[in-house]
């Protein structure tokens, strides 16, 4: 499976060596940030459509960039500043395939995937707005 | 009439007070937007959180949609705010 949606940690060791032999192998890795006192991080997400939005770039990636092997990591339920929430990799026969697939996952996956993001600050919460740089991130993706 | 399962999400689902719930509206319920408008008369809570349709997505059995797409033989509708992973 080139996709997984899960409660446990990410192991970043594992996952990277799983994208196999590759002459080049482009990774990003999102944390948890700890902005204004954060404290925690819950990620709720749509079962099933969260599934097929992420192999839905994973294939899209393939097609477009011919890469070799491409995987996407996404964390849900309840984390904390400076854990791994997502985890993307894009192997290639060279680096530009390999980087731009990566960005492109990475990118189309905060706007495409129903993931949602509720900070807490000690005993309150606060659904996560969506910013508009990302939408834009998103759109320079659009063929 | 059919009935189709409502699945909310976030502050949709905090706001309705339930993740899901199955329904069946009346023939005249075309589209997305139709039923929101439906659903926000059967209470405060649904018009509420239904209130600023700009804050609002939604996904016809899993696809994501616009606000005036059909729901006519829909199975699942999910509606939600705009998403914010990775």
């Amino acid at each position: 499976m080139s996709i997984s949606v899960q409660q446990a940690p990410i192991n970043l060791a594992a996952e990277l060596a799983a994208v196999g032999e590759a002459g080049a192998v482009a990774t990003f890795i999102g944390h948890v940030r700890a902005d204004d006192g954060v404290t925690g991080l819950t990620l709720e997400h749509y079962p099933g459509a969260t599934e097929a939005a992420l192999a839905a770039l994973v294939d899209e990636a393939r097609q477009r960039w011919r890469v070799s092997n491409a995987r996407i990591v996404h964390r849900v339920g309840a984390m904390r500043p400076g854990e791994a929430i997502v985890f993307v990799a894009a192997a290639a026969r060279y680096r530009h395939a390999a980087l731009e697939a990566c960005a492109f996952l990475i990118d189309r996956l905060k706007t495409d995937a129903p993931f949602w993001k509720q900070e807490m600050r000690g005993e309150t919460s606060r659904w996560v707005e969506p910013r508009a740089t990302d939408a834009d991130a998103a759109a320079r993706w659009t063929r | 009439m059919a009935t189709i399962d409502l699945l909310y999400f976030a502050w949709v689902r905090e706001g309705i007070g339930t993740g899901s719930e199955t329904v069946e509206p009346p023939p005249e319920v075309a589209t997305v937007s139709g039923l929101i408008d439906w659903l926000s008369g059967r209470g405060a809570a649904y018009a509420t959180t239904f209130a600023d349709r700009t804050r609002l997505r939604a996904a016809v059995d899993q696809r994501f949609v616009p606000m005036d797409a059909p729901i006519i033989g829909a199975r699942e509708v999910a509606i939600f705010p705009p998403v914010t992973g990775g």
